[in-house]
């Protein structure tokens, strides 16, 4: 299906976006357009402006310092899943990000799109709140707690970029969900991490209002984490299951 | 509209293009090339699946204009003097189309994983690796096979050449 008209944007700088952005009638920001693309070809979003973000070295690269993990903005699924930082400081991270929709996709699709959307059934959200991570923008860092707010809400303003996720390495952590059998997006997910007694679980898909974190777990998982089995922490992949 | 190079099948093309053309459309009404698919344009079903900088993506979700510069491969280019493929002879051998719509993004995508595993490959991930192409057919039986014999195929030659 041919779109409507529009004009498309791939600015070098954070500073030249913004201009971008501030001189549109209706601007949207554009990474992998996985979600994007889609929508406006249902004219559900009708951007007159794209302006890709790929470019800008700031979305860019994937370190592991000072405890954390942090992850650009443009990092598409399937280097996270690659990443050797992240497979070898949060394995259950780079297992989610491999278990995201399909190979074609995962080429594509970043991160930061994926954050910045928030659709409820998208698998991120979880593991961001589940890890406490923070999302850093070019105009400040924001708690995973803070950030999502609702069904594709979030606590972005108008015009303003994920740069980079701010993630920290947990001693042990863990992503289990079930799939959806035609399309699978996760219907259900839970991610699930623990530092020393501190317990986080977040949920994505099942909530009427996005991911949530759910405290009677994390209160049960602080009392016993291993629940008398072996956990899903380690390099162990996500476990899936189909409708 | 926009200005953009881009090599198709080894072939460097410089097309004037407006900015909300999909690569799809670049390749099968600007260029001819109609054996890459639209199926669910959703990117859902991978009928439209191309090569991508050596890399299997959907192209009714890639804007042409933001890929300048890059190396695209379609099904025409995996047999540019007729001959066919390792894996296209083996969809053929083993059966792996019916209607054959979904079969250009099959062979895109099997070539991709048969590369990418370095053909060090079994039915569980095949079937897996495949998740993002829908053949509504139902043909996966023999599609699987074809796949799994181009990657034993393609070990065979790796180990020759080693």
């Amino acid at each position: 299906m041919y779109m409507y008209d529009f004009t498309y944007r791939r600015p070098a700088t954070l500073a030249e976006a913004a201009a971008l952005f501030a001189g549109a009638d209706s601007p949207a920001f554009l990474s992998g357009g996985h979600t994007l693309l889609p929508t406006m070809k249902n004219r559900l979003a009708m951007p007159d402006l794209l302006i890709d973000l790929r470019a800008i070295p700031e979305l860019a690269g994937i370190r592991h310092q000072g405890g954390r993990l942090e992850i650009g903005a443009a990092s598409t699924h399937e280097a996270v899943a690659a990443s050797p930082e992240v497979r070898a400081a949060i394995p259950a991270l780079a297992a989610l990000a491999g278990s995201i929709a399909d190979p074609q996709v995962r080429r594509v699709g970043t991160i930061g799109g994926s954050v910045a959307n928030n659709d409820p059934a998208a698998d991120y959200p979880a593991a961001l709140l589940g890890l406490g991570a923070e999302i850093v923008t070019d105009r400040r860092s924001v708690p995973a707690d803070d950030f999502f707010e609702g069904l594709f809400t979030t606590a972005l303003e108008d015009g303003e970029i994920v740069l980079r996720i701010s993630v920290p390495v947990p001693e042990a952590a863990g992503y289990a969900k079930l799939c959806s059998q035609a399309s699978r997006y996760a219907v259900a997910g839970v991610f699930a991490s623990r530092t020393g007694r501190d317990v986080r679980v977040a949920v994505t898909g099942a909530g009427s209002d996005g991911v949530f974190r759910w405290a009677e777990a994390e209160a049960a998982l602080s009392l016993r984490w291993d629940g008398g089995r072996s956990t899903a922490g380690g390099g162990r992949a996500p476990r899936q299951r189909s409708r | 509209m926009t200005e953009l190079t881009l090599t198709v099948n080894g072939t460097v093309h410089r097309c004037e293009i407006e900015d909300r053309t999909l690569l799809v459309h670049l390749l099968r009404d600007h260029l001819g090339l109609t054996g890459t698919h639209v199926g669910c344009d959703t990117t859902q079903c991978g009928a439209c699946t191309v090569h991508l900088d050596g890399r299997a993506v959907k192209s009714c979700t890639i804007l042409a204009v933001a890929i300048g510069g890059a190396e695209v491969t379609t099904i025409e280019g995996l047999a540019p003097d007729g001959r066919l493929s390792p894996l296209q002879e083996a969809f053929r051998t083993h059966h792996g189309l019916q209607c054959g719509f979904c079969t250009p993004g099959m062979v895109m995508a099997g070539t991709d994983l048969i590369r990418r595993h370095g053909g060090q490959v079994d039915e569980r991930m095949v079937r897996g690796e495949l998740e993002g192409n829908i053949c509504r057919c139902t043909g996966y039986v023999n599609i699987v096979k074809a796949v799994l014999a181009a990657a034993a195929e393609y070990r065979a030659a790796q180990g020759e050449g080693a």
